[in-house]
């Protein structure tokens, strides 16, 4: 690991200013940086620092992140009204904290417990994290609680689980410098993770092969060895054919099979059902492209893959995750230096949001809520009998669902904007609005909390401290660089004095970030995700440990299996059959193209955040539809894109870097050009992950494109000009026409 | 010889557009960018090009040639700088010539925005803003030495031909290894998998 750097020296010296070593707020890289604090406290700008993670790169949302800390659109003073109809009036911390408290006791003692809802978000820091589902257990006492991680992460994390026991990218970002062949799946790595290209560049300057499986001609796959553009939803089909030629061309590692894993001869049965040539048919790719992409896998001496969300949003998408793992596990990818497979978090702490807590179905530590040992030793160290913790609770897209039907009557979401990030715009909106009750901790007015009752003003990540583990599972420590504006308060004093209300006070009793920690590593110790000798010197010293850490003198794990044992009791790889299926809403005559959705590089998530920044909005001001030239469409003319479950009209963006029978929009713009409004609801039945990916649609000319809405903020404050001049997009990665200029 | 500066990799841009973003932070010219992304092949590809100043010589830079109030002045280290804002007239000329599309003028001020290669980091040892921070390297600032270094096998070129002009440049571009000579139109050479891209 590298040693702590200090200030930078040169700049330091010369303007006086303090250089606050800390992390990214965005994605699940976690790059390190500097925040450059001025002589009064407040930050002004960046500086790259030169973290072993990302060695001074950075992508342009984290060059502009600091922007956020003294936007004129932060909240800060709590709002209230008694009902939606009412506008926002500013009031005291004292009258909406103990408005809030009431209402949950109200809610609860005419519906019962479960009728108030807990909603967390997988960017808060690990600390956050661990208190929002301690305090949906112990002081709201709900089973309702989960994360907005559920749109993200939770098909790996039920593959993960599945086979490995353990939830968490198998290799460190290092081990890609050192693989042979390197296949990447679903994962828009230069829009979604940009400072991994080093890695990936860095792989091969030394020779090694690179696989980009993606419906659209990403930034990597131009370059790719092999750009596999399959029909999105017909992942498991296309790697279960590459297993079959693997096994066809006897190019699997036989001898690690059977020392380590199970299931392999089932498994081998299954992809014998699965030929090239049925992949093709299915996948919309060349057979002998299955065959070339098998090779290149297979003989590798060192093989690692890596994806994302791209096959990770689909109703089948931990069967998805689970193909990928077998192809690793088949060819004895795992346990070495550039031999491995990771899974890429897009939110900043999305692998460790999911970790402590959280989830509808999970413990601190990992643990599984309905396992009687481990919820026995939670309740333990929280002070609480066993039988007062809550059974399980449903996930965020059922949640909603049952909002709906008024079974879940009250909500306090923290840190997600599900009025953008969640499928099926109509739905959720008619869940929220049937709320009796909704309050929104943030820092700036999304969409979703200016539908609420209460907003609580909260910290960015910038003015407070805390954790958050990277999509390597190395735990990295922000650092405070900045005193919150007056009225703001950290999520962990509304969140403590919230449960002083409801009565449980003496078990939330933190006075900040450290303390939780201190009961967090208590709480995870001796459990599979152990941070029991995670401190936060340690992490000040080291850059960052990958968990699991059990002891205060052990080094960390940055790579899994290397003793050649899982996390399951057997020790073994339990490897699994997976069945191609159809998405839920295949293309037909009435709608006869693929929707599938995804991020641009400039915008993050429900753009929220991004939205407000002039620099990142100059760069993308408002979505589009990119699609084929064949489907015969001017670059910048108005289509009306549909679904079943709604229509908008975006500028054209026209290229071939997409299959013919897709199109794409990009999330992260809310009502009227929210893709939400298109997407689906279905859910994987078993990690219920919406499937974003794949949605039918048509498209036809329209007159006019829909306006981009102003972000929401705050009563009273002056109006950000709209950015939409209603001109064609200028420059999402080169796709369409810059004729701006 | 070529001493520190900045070498171009076009095959490997992904047109992120940090490099822009960093610029913007960069304290000589705090909040406005002096560089931009082109996209050489829209509509195809996902191709794209860091388009930075590429501090010309042979013997002086084009834009500080035809700058009628000698406003461009070259430093003794090759840098081309920003104009001089105390004798820039806004006139237009420098965009005109420049053959790589670099200079911008900002009418309302009447001043040339210009990149000095970031001259109150680099004379201070560091690399600019742009490099420093491009995720893939399709900018890297240093000797050849160690870009050759990280990079084996590596070519670079320094020469460009605009019909008959050839246009020897302080920033570098790297072009595929079979390729001899100025690189015609400034326009970048790449290959991919040992086929042109």
């Amino acid at each position: 690991m590298t040693v702590p750097d200090g200030p930078h020296p040169v700049l330091a010296e010369r303007t006086g200013e303090t250089l606050v070593p800390t992390h990214c707020c965005f994605c699940g890289v976690q790059c390190g940086m500097y925040l450059r604090v001025d002589r009064r406290g407040k930050v002004f700008g960046v500086e790259p620092r030169d973290h072993d993670i990302n060695r001074m790169r950075m992508c342009p949302k984290g060059i502009n992140a600091y922007q956020q800390i003294n936007h004129p659109d932060r909240l800060t003073a709590p709002l209230l009204r008694e009902r939606r109809d009412q506008p926002f009036r500013a009031v005291g911390w004292e009258e909406a904290l103990d408005h809030t408290a009431e209402r949950i006791r109200r809610i609860q003692q005419e519906s019962g417990r479960d009728a108030f809802g807990v909603l967390g978000g997988a960017s808060l820091f690990t600390e956050k994290a661990y208190l929002v589902g301690k305090f949906a257990r112990v002081a709201a006492r709900t089973r309702h609680v989960d994360y907005n991680g559920r749109l993200c992460m939770v098909s790996a994390a039920g593959a993960n689980k599945l086979a490995f026991g353990i939830d968490r990218a198998a290799n460190p970002f290092a081990d890609i410098l050192q693989t042979d062949c390197l296949l990447i799946a679903g994962a828009n790595v230069g829009e979604c993770f940009p400072v991994l290209t080093q890695y990936l560049w860095g792989a091969r300057d030394r020779g090694a092969k690179l696989i980009v499986v993606d419906p659209r001609e990403t930034v990597i796959a131009r370059t790719a060895d092999e750009h596999v553009a399959l029909r999105s939803g017909t992942d498991a089909a296309f790697f279960n054919a590459v297993l079959h030629v693997l096994v066809r061309e006897q190019l699997t590692d036989e001898d690690f099979l059977a020392a380590h894993a199970t299931g392999w001869a089932e498994l081998k049965a299954k992809v014998s059902e699965y030929p090239p040539d049925r992949a093709a048919r299915i996948c919309g790719v060349p057979a002998e492209q299955v065959v070339r992409v098998a090779r290149m896998f297979g003989s590798a001496p060192r093989a690692m893959a890596w994806h994302a969300r791209g096959i990770e949003h689909h109703t089948q998408g931990v069967a998805n995750c689970l193909t990928v793992i077998n192809l690793c596990t088949a060819t004895g990818n795992l346990g070495r230096p550039g031999a491995g497979y990771g899974t890429l978090t897009g939110q900043g702490n999305g692998q460790g949001g999911r970790e402590h807590g959280q989830k509808s179905d999970m413990l601190p530590g990992g643990r599984s809520i309905s396992d009687p040992v481990h919820r026995a030793e939670v309740a333990a160290i929280w002070g609480i009998a066993e039988a007062d913790l809550p059974p399980a609770g449903t996930s965020m897209m059922e949640m909603v669902w049952q909002m709906q039907a008024g079974e879940i009557r009250g909500l306090l979401g923290v840190c997600n904007n599900p009025f953008v990030s969640l499928p099926h715009y109509a739905t959720v909106k008619d869940g929220y609005d049937k709320l009796d009750f909704h309050v929104q901790l943030d820092f700036f007015l999304s969409e979703t909390a200016a539908n609420a009752h209460v907003v609580l003003p909260v910290t960015t990540w910038a003015e407070d401290e805390g954790v958050m583990a990277n999509a390597e599972a190395r735990v990295v420590k922000h650092n405070k660089a900045q005193e919150p504006p007056p009225g703001v308060r950290t999520d962990t004093w509304v969140l403590c004095e919230l449960a002083r209300r409801l009565g449980h006070g003496d078990k939330f009793d933190f006075p900040g970030s450290r303390e939780v920690f201190e009961e967090l590593r208590r709480a995870s110790a001796g459990a599979v995700n152990d941070y029991y000798g995670i401190t936060y010197e340690r992490l000040e010293a080291t850059g960052g440990l990958a968990w699991p850490c059990p002891d205060l003198e052990h080094p960390g794990t940055p790579r899994l299996f290397e003793d050649g044992r899982t996390y399951h009791p057997d020790g073994r790889v339990h490897l699994q059959t997976v069945d191609w299926h159809p998405p839920a809403e295949p293309q037909d005559a009435e709608y006869p193209l693929t929707l599938t959705t995804g991020r641009t590089v400039a915008h993050f998530l429900s753009g929220n955040q991004t939205r407000r920044l002039d620099p990142l909005v100059a760069q993308t001001p408002r979505p589009w539809v990119e699609l084929h030239p064949s489907l015969g469409y001017a670059n910048g003319q108005p289509v009306k894109v549909s679904s079943r479950r709604g229509s908008m009209v975006l500028p054209a963006l026209v290229t071939e870097a997409i299959r013919p029978d897709h199109v794409f929009v990009p999330y992260h713009w809310a009502y009227p050009v929210a893709a939400n409004e298109l997407t689906i609801d279905a859910l994987d039945p078993r990690s219920k992950i919406p499937e974003f990916k794949v949605c039918a649609v048509r498209i036809e000319p329209a007159a006019a494109v829909d306006p981009v809405a102003a972000p929401p903020r705050p009563p009273g404050r002056a109006a950000h000009p709209a950015p939409d001049d209603m001109s064609p997009p200028t420059a999402p990665q080169g796709r369409g026409t810059d004729d701006r200029r | 010889m070529l001493g520190r500066t900045l070498f171009i990799d076009p095959g490997r841009c992904i047109g992120c557009q940090a490099c822009v973003s960093a610029c913007r932070e960069c304290d000589s010219h705090r909040g406005t960018s002096m560089i931009h992304v082109d996209y050489p092949d829209a509509g195809h590809s996902t191709a794209a090009l860091p388009t930075v100043c590429m501090h010309c010589e042979d013997p002086v830079a084009p834009c500080a040639e035809v700058c009628p109030a000698e406003a461009i002045l070259v430093t003794a280290d090759g840098v081309v700088q920003t104009a001089d804002p105390t004798r820039c007239i806004g006139c237009g000329n420098c965009v005109g010539a420049c053959p790589f599309g670099v200079p911008q003028v900002d009418p309302a001020q009447k001043l040339q925005l210009k990149c000095n290669l970031c001259y109150d980091r680099t004379s201070a040892g560091l690399a600019p803003m742009c490099a420093t921070v491009c995720p893939s390297g399709a900018l890297f600032y240093g000797t050849l030495e160690q870009l050759t270094t990280e990079r084996p096998g590596v070519s670079v070129v320094t020469e460009f031909a605009f019909g008959e002009v050839v246009v020897s440049t302080g920033v570098a571009m790297v072009a595929p290894a079979s390729h001899r000579g100025p690189v015609p139109g400034g326009l970048p050479l790449v290959e991919v998998n040992g086929r042109p891209a």
